[in-house]
C-alpha cells in the first residue's frame, strides 16, 4: 500500500468506523483553559479548575446523553480529571460506549508575509505525547488547522502549510494508536457567497488528501472535521437544503470513500442551525460513501451553559438542555430531525465570533 | 465551485453518467495506424485502409453486441469512415445508443534524464481539434499517460508530468464538449509484487486527482481508466479475488465519489482474465460509489481478430465471438459472470513487454 504499516492498523480502522456510527457523533469539549475562560465569563463563572471539572461532569454524566455520542474530545487537563465521587472521566465515557479523544495541537501562529494567515503548532514531541494519551485511555485525537477567505486568501502557502501540518500530525497519531481527526477549518468570516466558500473548501480538501497520501496515512483510520459550505458571515443566509447541496458536492469532489466518517464543525452557527444543516445533508439523496455526523462544541453546549450558569441547583435543567441537543443531532445524522427539540434559551443564537480564536 | 462550469457542463455530466451505465462498457477500437498494423500482421492481413475499415465495420454493425456497449473509442481515421453501404460509423453507433469517442493524444516521448520514463504529447491545437471532433459526433475523448514500476520508478518528475498532462488535456476537452477519459496506465512489466503495484497506483491516482482539482476539472464529467492492481508480469499470479481487493482498496483511497465511472484497461491480460477480474471487483461487498466497468481493446478483440483473419466469409463467425466477449464483460460489470465465455483464444495472455500503442 502507499500507507504505512502499524500494529495499530486494525484498531484505528475499527475506532474510526465506530465514531461514524449512524445516530452518534462527537461532543467537542476540548476548550483550552483560555477558551473555556471566555465561555465561563459569559455566564459569570470563575475560571478555576473546579468549575471546569464541574462543567464536564455535568455533561459526561447527563442521563441519556452518552448513547447519542461516539466520542468526546478532551483538553489535556480533563483527560486526568474525575467525577466528584472520584471516578475518572475516561472511565465514565468508556463505560458509556464513548471513545475519549484528546486535543493535541498547541494553537496557531501567524505566517509572516501573509495577511493574518496562520499555521498550527504542536509537532514537537507529539509522538511521545500521543503514546502517553493512549495509555491514559484516549483513542482519537484532534488538531485544528485554520484558513480564511479573503481577497488573496487562502494563499497557496497557507493551504500547503496547513495541509502538510495536518498530514504529519495524522501519521504521528496513527503510529501511536490514535485516530486522527483532520480538521481544516475555513473560517466563515467575510462577505463572500456560498460559491466562493465551496471553491475554497474543494481546493483545501484536495490539498489535504494529497498531503495525507504523500505522508502515507491510512485513510480508513482517519476522520474529517470540515466546515460546512455556507455563505460568509456578512453575506445573506441561504436555506439548509442549499448548504447541504453545496457541502456534499464539495465532499464528493474531494474525500475518498476510504474515509469512514465526516464529523462537521459548527463554526459560529447556532445550535439549531447546525442541527438543521446536518439533518438536511443526511436527507439528501445522493452519493455519500462516508457517514455525515457532528463534532460540535458550542453548538452542543451553548444553551446548556446558559441554563447551568455555574449553579449546582441548575444542573438538572442544564442536563435536560444538553440531552435535547444531543438527541436532536443524533436524529440529524439519520435525517429524521423534525426541528422540534425543546429550544433551550440561546439555541437559535448565532455563536459567531469574528476571527474566532480557540 | 472550484470546478470550471462551462456551457457543456450538463451535457458532460449526462454523457459521463451514461457511459458508466451498469451492464455496459467501452470498446477501445482506437488503435493508431501503426498499432493496428501489428495486430493485422499477427493474422496475416495487409495494413491498408480498406482492411481497417472492414475490421471496424465487423465490430460496429453487429446489432446484438451493441447493447453491451455505452461507448467506442475511435482513432481519427475511423471517425470519418463509413460502412460499405456508405453510412458513417458515427451514425451507426449513435443510432444504437453507443457514444463515439476519440483518441486525442499523439503518443509518448521520453523524459530526458530518466530511465525510459515518458510523457504524452498532443496539446498543440488540442482545443480546436476537440471542437472538430465534437462536430463530427464525438462526445468523449481518451488520452493515455504511461508510467512504469522500477527501482527508482515512477519518479516524482514522471508522476507530476503525467498527472499535470492529464489534467490539462481533461479541461481542454471539457471546454469543448468532450468527456475526458483520464488514463494513467502503470505498466505491468516487472517482477514486483501486488503490494508494490498498489502503492504506486495509489500514489499516482492521488497525484492525478490533485492535478485535476488544480486545473478546475469538473469531476462529474470525467471517467477514470486505470490499470487493475496486479503483480508484475514476471511475478507469480494471484487470484481474481485478490486483484479485486487490492484494486478496489486503491480506488477507495484515491478516487472521489463525484467520478461517475471507472473503466479499466486490460493491459496484457487475456480476455478471460480481464473479465474474471472485473467480475470479482463487482462482486466485492464493499462500498463503491462509482460504477466499475471496462474499456478494453485487446481483451475484447483478440479472438475476434483471429477468427476473422481478414476474410469476408469469417465475418459472421467473428461477430459471434465478439458478442461472447461483450456479453461476458457486461455480466462482469454486474458481478454476474459465470465464466466459460471462452475459447482457448480467450485465455491467451496478451502481454507484450514495453507495449507501445
Amino acid at each position: 500500500m502507499s500507507c504505512f504499516k502499524t500494529k495499530y492498523a486494525d484498531e484505528l480502522i475499527k475506532n474510526a468506523a465506530y465514531i461514524g456510527t449512524p445516530g452518534k457523533g462527537i461532543l467537542a469539549a476540548d476548550e483550552s483553559t483560555g477558551t473555556i475562560g471566555k465561555r465561563l465569563s459569559s455566564i459569570n463563572v470563575e475560571n478555576v479548575e473546579e468549575n471546569r471539572r464541574a462543567l464536564r461532569e455535568l455533561l459526561f454524566c447527563a442521563p441519556g446523553a452518552l448513547p447519542n455520542l461516539s466520542g468526546v474530545i478532551l483538553f489535556e487537563e480533563t483527560l486526568y480529571q474525575k467525577t466528584a465521587s472520584g471516578k475518572p472521566f475516561v472511565d465514565v465515557l468508556k463505560e458509556g460506549g464513548v471513545l475519549p479523544g484528546i486535543k493535541v495541537d498547541k494553537g496557531t501562529v501567524e505566517l509572516a508575509g501573509t495577511n493574518g494567515e496562520t499555521t498550527t503548532q504542536g509537532l514537537d514531541g507529539l509522538g511521545q505525547r500521543c503514546a502517553k494519551y493512549y495509555e491514559a485511555g484516549a483513542r482519537f485525537a484532534k488538531w485544528r488547522a485554520v484558513l480564511k477567505i479573503g481577497a488573496t486568501e487562502p494563499s497557496e502557502l497557507a493551504i500547503h502549510e496547513n495541509a502538510y501540518g495536518l498530514a504529519r500530525y495524522a501519521v504521528i497519531c496513527q503510529e501511536n494508536g490514535l485516530v486522527p481527526i483532520v480538521e481544516p477549518e475555513i473560517l466563515v468570516d467575510g462577505s463572500h457567497d456560498i460559491e466562493k466558500c465551496a471553491a475554497v473548501t474543494e481546493r483545501v480538501l484536495a490539498a489535504c488528501y494529497k498531503a495525507l497520501n504523500d505522508h502515507h496515512a491510512i485513510l480508513e483510520g482517519t476522520l474529517l472535521k470540515p466546515n460546512m459550505v455556507t455563505p460568509g458571515s456578512d453575506a445573506p443566509k441561504v436555506a439548509h437544503e442549499v448548504i447541504a447541496e453545496y457541502t456534499i458536492r464539495a465532499l464528493q469532489r474531494t474525500v475518498p470513500p476510504a474515509v469512514p466518517a465526516i464529523v462537521f464543525l459548527s463554526g459560529g452557527q447556532s445550535e439549531e442551525e447546525a442541527t438543521l444543516n446536518l439533518n438536511a445533508m443526511n436527507k439528501l439523496s445522493t452519493k455519500k460513501p462516508w457517514s455525515l455526523s457532528f463534532s460540535f462544541g458550542r453548538a452542543l453546549q451553548q444553551s446548556t451553559l446558559k441554563a447551568w450558569a455555574g449553579k449546582p441547583e441548575n444542573v438538572e435543567k442544564a442536563r435536560a438542555a444538553f440531552l435535547a441537543r444531543c438527541k436532536a443531532n443524533s436524529e440529524a445524522t439519520l435525517g429524521t430531525y423534525k426541528g422540534d427539540a425543546t429550544l433551550g434559551e440561546g439555541a437559535s443564537e448565532s455563536l459567531h465570533v469574528k476571527d474566532y480564536k480557540y | 465551485m472550484s470546478a470550471f462550469v462551462g456551457k457543456y457542463a450538463d451535457e458532460l455530466i449526462k454523457t459521463a453518467r451514461y457511459i458508466a451505465t451498469p451492464g455496459k462498457g467501452i470498446l477501445a477500437a482506437d488503435e493508431s495506424t501503426g498499432t493496428i498494423g501489428k495486430r493485422f500482421s499477427s493474422i496475416n492481413v495487409e495494413n491498408i485502409e480498406s482492411n481497417r475499415q472492414a475490421l471496424r465495420e465487423l465490430l460496429f454493425t453487429y446489432g446484438k453486441a451493441l447493447p453491451y456497449l455505452s461507448g467506442v473509442i475511435l482513432f481519427e481515421e475511423t471517425l470519418y469512415q463509413k460502412t460499405s453501404d456508405g453510412k458513417p460509423f458515427v451514425e451507426v453507433l449513435q443510432e444504437n445508443n453507443v457514444i463515439p469517442g476519440i483518441k486525442v493524444d499523439k503518443g509518448v516521448v521520453e523524459l530526458a534524464g530518466t530511465d525510459g520514463e515518458t510523457t504524452t504529447q498532443g496539446f498543440d491545437s488540442l482545443g480546436a481539434r476537440c471542437q472538430q471532433y465534437y462536430k463530427a459526433g464525438a462526445r468523449f475523448a481518451k488520452w493515455r499517460a504511461v508510467l512504469k514500476i522500477g527501482p527508482a520508478e515512477p519518479s516524482e518528475l514522471s508522476i507530476q508530468q503525467n498527472a499535470q498532462g492529464l489534467a490539462r488535456y481533461a479541461i481542454i476537452c471539457q471546454e469543448n464538449g468532450l468527456v475526458p477519459i483520464v488514463e494513467p496506465e502503470i505498466l505491468t512489466d516487472g517482477a514486483h509484487d501486488i503490494q508494490k503495484c498498489a502503492a504506486v497506483t495509489e500514489t499516482v491516482l492521488a497525484a492525478v486527482y490533485k492535478a485535476l482539482n488544480d486545473h478546475h476539472v469538473l469531476l462529474e464529467g470525467t471517467l477514470l481508466k486505470p490499470n487493475m492492481v496486479t503483480p508484475g508480469s514476471d511475478s507469480p499470479k494471484v487470484t481474481a479475488e485478490v486483484i479485486a481487493e487490492f484494486t478496489v482498496t486503491a480506488l477507495r483511497r484515491t478516487v472521489p465519489p463525484a467520478v461517475p465511472g471507472i473503466v479499466f484497461l486490460s493491459g496484457g491480460q487475456s480476455e478471460e482474465e480481464a473479465t474474471l477480474n472485473l467480475n470479482a471487483m463487482n462482486k466485492l461487498e464493499v462500498l463503491k460509489p462509482w460504477t466499475l466497468s471496462f474499456s478494453f481493446g485487446r481483451a475484447l478483440q483478440k479472438s475476434t481478430l483471429k477468427t476473422w483473419a481478414g476474410k469476408k466469409e469469417n465475418v459472421g463467425k467473428a461477430q459471434e465471438v465478439f458478442l461472447v466477449r461483450c456479453r461476458a464483460n457486461s455480466d462482469a460489470t454486474l458481478g454476474k459472470y459465470a465464466g466459460g465465455g471462452t475459447g482457448g483464444l480467450a485465455s491467451e495472455s496478451l502481454f507484450e513487454k514495453g507495449y507501445k500503442y
